[in-house]
């Protein structure tokens, strides 16, 4: 009888292996575990073997019972997995065929380098003011400490509206500064961004509206060197860490000492090239310490506060920020334009 | 401003390369834009002397020259020019030479002869009659120059000069002269400035026999300084004159005249001359044109005069405009023997109105609009009366009349050491800002500075900071932090949404357009804006009609943009733009309103762009949000278009633009909303608390109804929400028909409906039951039966 179980077991195992389908192994298990399998029929013959013998079979046919339901199993699991195998087989695509295509709208170069200025100078702790574009000249040009007469209130330069010319299209964001000092005490750190006007024809440099982002800042002890920490921070920030620039002494009358800044020409790292014209640099924005005409005009004492204001156009940035090389494609939003940002 | 640093090298020695040179000044506040070395354009020419020619053998105009060009043996050159002679001295091209313009010359065969290189012309060396009066422009250029055979041409010619050009500030004219310019380099490179004081022998009789000078306007004209000549010998000037006007970028024209533009450059102070024959009473009047008035001016130009605007005047008629340009009746010609040199100081608003109002900026109004140094006249026309000596143009006149207006005060500030060091952040030591203010001309006795005539925009210690800085050096200054730190930045309400509708707009894809403010009038037509909405902010003086107006509706540019695109083939496109209309009102600013438009074509349809208004609503928190049919608005189609109610005020429209308005932007089926920004923002919800999820299933029908078809899906549902009371939590419309077997007129609107109770699962029976009521109240109300 044991070498009738033995002989039971290595068949089984033979044919369990051989096994390539699940019907065909649901039959192997049933014809040798089933109600008349040959294990079962085995056990039955137990009666008929002496006391001795029968616990010593009764385990070994148990142990083959157990060993055959293993392999059925195991067999079964092994099934299973290639049956899945095969069906993910089938399932394979092309990965390289393109995605579902997803309506996906474009932020306009503009808006990409404003948010980001903006963000910086929030870091710094600075508020975003805002303010008419049809503006009093009060505002933009008296406070500002330009006299009637003086040359950027020719109508040359600027649009007017009015006749007696008290009202014009601003020509720059400096009048939102004015109009938040007249009405919030020092400490004052603003950027004001927005659209400015001025009488220049469209070309790939010019355009009659523009866009500027000036800032402000008004406090007690507010220094040159701080104006030129400020607006480092924020070129590194915009350009990279290792932006170089330089202040040079320039003229503005709402400023006094004023500079232009300059960071160093990032396609020739300063030797000079058709980009910078052979300077090595290029003009980036204007600033200085607020005159103290324009900080007493609006109310702060300028023997006790101390500011300093920068002023930058947008488009110039956003140009070089992006190799953008004609300012009208900014303003003709072509799709084929837009959709690159 | 152009600067000859040989002319510079006049006033003061400075030892730099031209980059140097350049980089420098331009740290220090005279922003150098360029620089030229002409002599680098011209390479291997030298002066060479005619030893023997003779006619080319195969050519009736050629010759072959031998040259002596200093190397021993004579070049043989070919050349078709017929004014040479042998022992004429001209310039030699020789083989790989280099000519402006970057004309290369080589050696080569004339028809067969040998050409060891070219004899040149004035033309060929950028050089003209001017120039070289004695030479002609149609042959070679024969060298009447002291040189020898083998001398580089480029000292012979003046061209180993360096121009460098500045970019003099508005607040500088100073600096539009050669001692200004001087003056800066001076400090800047630690150098001496030499000064130097006119020296006028004069001998020509008392000018005070022959001229009077009277100043009417003394506003106007703060100061007027004349000399006369007499035995003037018109004729060119000499050489080193000529170069440094040719580099200066004046063409010279006659002694006279060049000496004025001469001092002008040297001095910064314009200067005119006129035949003293030519002013009848044998003065002059500085006083403001008469009604009716006119001059010819010396360009030939007949100009109408007004009472504003300052003219020089004889006894009788203007002889000039003030500042601007001098007249024809009064010019210097070959035939002048006496002439009187003006030397003034004008009002620079005054100058610069009538020189735009003449439509004339000349070298000397612009210089004068900028405001100059009333200091200066007398010096200058001294220095005009030496170079006449010295040149032998004539003999100048004793005596001067120098008539003072408006007497000059200088400006006098107190140093505030400490209060510049605050406002720059530095520590900067008192010597040092002294010796630098009175290197720039400023007396500083202790704290007293006063300011020299010259520098009228000095006015205030900051302004002294600004000197003391630039020389102390801008890029020295420590850059630092803000302090007093601890502000809170941030963007406000209304800004924080405007980024979220920029990132909403986008995630729905729109694509920003930045467009312009102002638009044409002809836009309302091609809009069909209604004439009382046409009312605009209109530019006095704009660049042109197409951008004349300040928009009162975003439409236009909107509208426009698509069009550009769809002349540009763009299939499909979907764009929005949030930015001001301008709306006037009583107030003299008008009303500047922000504004969302979304516009899009390429295959959408109301719904489309209806549903993206709607996610954009609900995104921003807009409540109790309604569409309602809008027949009347005539950009838009009259069935496809609706009013934006939140709260129940107009927010907005939306809608199919109408065919018409639509076909005069070359568009066909196209979508736009403009919703009003800031009123919406008033309507905003608060933030929603969090609510329970539900703890008990609900109960889901759908009913189908016919009605007329005039009834809306929005009455429909209003109707279905009040009859089903409490547990009706949510009406969604799922299908629409028309057609058999529904009769014609009717259409039946199908909804699902979910039912929902907070306390307890809802039974069948109450489902039907609130049906039957749903039903009851539309044939009530709506006359809708089930289908």
């Amino acid at each position: 009888m044991r070498e009738k179980l033995e002989k039971i077991k290595s068949e089984a195992m033979a044919a369990l292996s051989a096994a390539a389908a699940s019907d065909k192994l649901e039959a192997l298990r049933v014809k040798y575990l089933g109600k008349k399998g040959e294990v079962t029929a085995i056990l039955k013959q137990m009666g008929g073997l002496s006391p001795e013998e029968r616990p010593i079979i009764g385990q070994l046919a148990n142990q083959v019972r157990t060993e055959i339901e293993a392999a059925v199993a195991a067999k079964a699991s092994e099934l299973e997995k290639k049956l899945m195998e095969e069906k993910l087989r089938l399932e394979a695509v092309d990965v390289t065929i393109p995605g579902t295509p997803v309506c996906r709208g474009h932020r306009h170069p503009m808006t990409i380098v404003l948010d980001e200025v903006k963000d910086i100078f929030i870091g710094m702790g600075f508020t975003i003011a805002e303010g008419p574009e049809v503006e009093l000249s009060v505002y933009d040009f008296d406070k500002l400490n330009i006299p009637v007469g003086h040359t950027v209130r020719d109508r040359r330069d600027t649009f007017y509206i009015t006749e007696d010319e008290a009202v014009h299209l601003r020509c720059q964001t400096s009048p939102v500064q004015v109009r938040v000092m007249e009405v919030q005490k020092p400490p004052i750190r603003i950027i004001s961004p927005g659209r400015v006007y001025r009488k220049d024809e469209v070309d790939a440099t010019h355009s009659p509206m523009f866009h500027q982002f000036e800032g402000l800042v008004v406090d007690k002890g507010v220094t040159l060197g701080d104006l030129k920490g400020t607006l480092n921070t924020l070129v590194k920030k915009l350009y990279g860490p290792e932006t170089k620039t330089r202040f040079r002494p320039h003229h503005f009358p709402f400023t006094e000492p004023s500079c232009e800044m300059d960071v160093q020409c990032f396609v020739c790292g300063g030797e000079g090239c058709r980009v910078c014209k052979g300077e090595g640099w290029i003009e980036l924005l204007g600033c200085g310490m607020v005159h103290p005409k324009v900080l007493a005009g609006c109310g702060i004492d300028p023997d006790v506060y101390s500011g300093f204001a920068f002023g930058v156009g947008l488009e110039r940035v956003t140009m070089r920020r992006f190799g953008i090389d004609d300012l009208r494609l900014i303003y003709e939003n072509d799709m084929r334009f837009l959709q690159q940002f | 401003m152009v600067l000859s640093r040989k002319w510079l090298s006049d006033y003061t020695d400075i030892d730099a390369s031209p980059k140097e040179f350049a980089d420098k000044m331009t740290m220090s506040g005279s922003k150098v834009e360029s620089y030229r070395c002409p002599g680098d354009e011209i390479q291997n020419v030298v002066a060479g002397r005619v030893t023997d020619m003779w006619r080319h053998p195969d050519s009736d105009h050629l010759w072959v020259c031998m040259v002596d060009v200093g190397e021993g043996e004579d070049l043989q050159i070919v050349t078709g020019a017929q004014n040479v002679k042998v022992g004429d001295m001209v310039p030699v091209a020789k083989h790989k030479s280099l000519l402006p313009g970057g004309k290369r010359i080589e050696k080569g065969k004339l028809r067969g002869v040998k050409s060891a290189g070219m004899l040149c012309s004035l033309g060929e060396l950028e050089l003209d009659t001017h120039d070289f009066p004695y030479a002609i422009e149609d042959g070679i250029f024969i060298i009447q120059e002291e040189c020898a055979p083998g001398d580089d041409i480029r000292p012979i010619i003046g061209a180993d000069d360096v121009i460098t050009e500045f970019e003099i500030t508005n607040n500088r004219p100073d600096c539009l002269s050669v001692i200004g310019l001087a003056r800066e380099a001076a400090v800047t490179f630690g150098t001496e400035l030499k000064l130097h004081e006119p020296v006028v022998r004069g001998g020509g009789g008392n000018i005070n026999d022959h001229l009077k000078i009277e100043i009417r306007s003394p506003e106007l004209c703060p100061r007027y300084t004349g000399r006369m000549i007499t035995d003037i010998r018109i004729e060119p000037s000499p050489k080193w004159m000529r170069q440094r006007l040719r580099a200066a970028g004046v063409r010279p024209i006659n002694n006279i005249v060049d000496i004025t533009n001469y001092v002008m450059l040297e001095y910064g102070q314009p200067m005119h001359a006129f035949d003293y024959a030519c002013l009848e009473g044998g003065q002059i009047v500085v006083r403001t044109a008469e009604p009716g008035e006119d001059i010819a001016t010396l360009d030939g130009t007949p100009r109408a005069l007004t009472p504003d605007m300052l003219v020089i005047a004889d006894g009788k008629k203007p002889v000039g405009v003030a500042g601007v340009m001098g007249g024809e009746n009064s010019e210097i010609t070959a035939n002048t023997r006496y002439a009187v040199l003006e030397s003034a100081n004008f009002s620079g608003v005054s100058i610069r109105k009538t020189a735009a109002a003449l439509n004339m900026r000349t070298d000397a109004s612009s210089r004068y609009e900028k405001g100059l140094d009333p200091q200066n006249t007398y010096p200058a026309v001294q220095r005009a009366c030496e170079l006449v000596e010295l040149l032998g143009a004539g003999t100048v006149m004793d005596g001067v009349i120098d008539i003072v207006a408006k007497p000059y005060e200088p400006t006098v500030l107190d140093l505030c050491p400490d209060r510049i060091n605050a406002l720059l952040g530095t520590d900067i030591p008192v010597d040092f800002m002294v010796k630098t203010l009175r290197d720039l001309g400023f007396t500083v006795e202790g704290e007293r500075v006063t300011v020299p005539s010259w520098r009228s925009d000095v006015e205030h210690y900051s302004d002294l900071a600004e000197e003391v800085a630039r020389f102390w050096g801008y890029d020295v200054i420590e850059p630092t932090d803000l302090r007093g730190g601890g502000m809170a930045g941030g963007l406000t309400e209304k800004q924080s949404l405007e980024r979220l509708t920029d990132s909403v707009c986008r995630g729905m894809g729109f694509t920003e357009i930045y467009t312009y403010s102002f638009i044409s009038p002809s836009d309302y037509d091609k809009i069909a804006l209604p004439e009382e909405k046409r009312k605009s902010v209109t530019i006095l003086n704009p660049l042109g009609e197409d951008t004349s107006v300040m928009r009162t509706s975003s439409l236009p540019s909107m509208l426009g943009t698509l069009a550009h695109n769809m002349l540009n083939r763009n299939m499909d496109v979907r764009l929005y733009e949030l930015a001001r209309v301008y709306l006037p009102g009583d107030e003299p600013l008008p009303e500047e309103r922000l504004i969302l438009t979304l516009g899009e074509y390429g295959g959408y349809d109301f719904f489309h762009l209806k549903g993206a208004v709607e996610a954009l609503l609900r995104e921003l928190r807009i409540p109790d949000v309604r569409f309602e049919a809008e027949t009347a608005n005539p950009s838009y189609h009259p069935g496809r278009c609706a009013v934006i109610r939140a709260g129940g005020d107009t927010v907005g429209v939306l809608g199919q633009i109408h065919p018409a308005v639509a076909a005069n932007y070359g568009l066909g089926e196209t979508l736009c909303a403009e919703l009003d920004f800031l009123k919406l923002l008033e309507k905003r919800a608060a933030e929603a608390m969090y609510e329970p999820l539900p703890r008990f299933p609900a109960i889901t029908r759908d009913i189908a109804v016919v009605c007329d078809s005039s009834v809306t899906v929005a009455a429909l549902s209003d109707c279905i929400r009040r009859g089903g009371g409490e547990t009706l939590r949510d009406v969604q419309l799922f299908d629409i028909y028309t057609g058999a077997p529904i009769p014609p007129g009717k259409r039946s609107t199908a909804f699902s409906l979910t039912l929902r109770s907070d306390e307890k699962t809802l039974t069948d029976d109450h489902a039907d039951e609130t049906v039957k009521n749903i039903l009851a109240l539309l044939e009530s109300e709506l006359g809708a039966v089930i289908r």
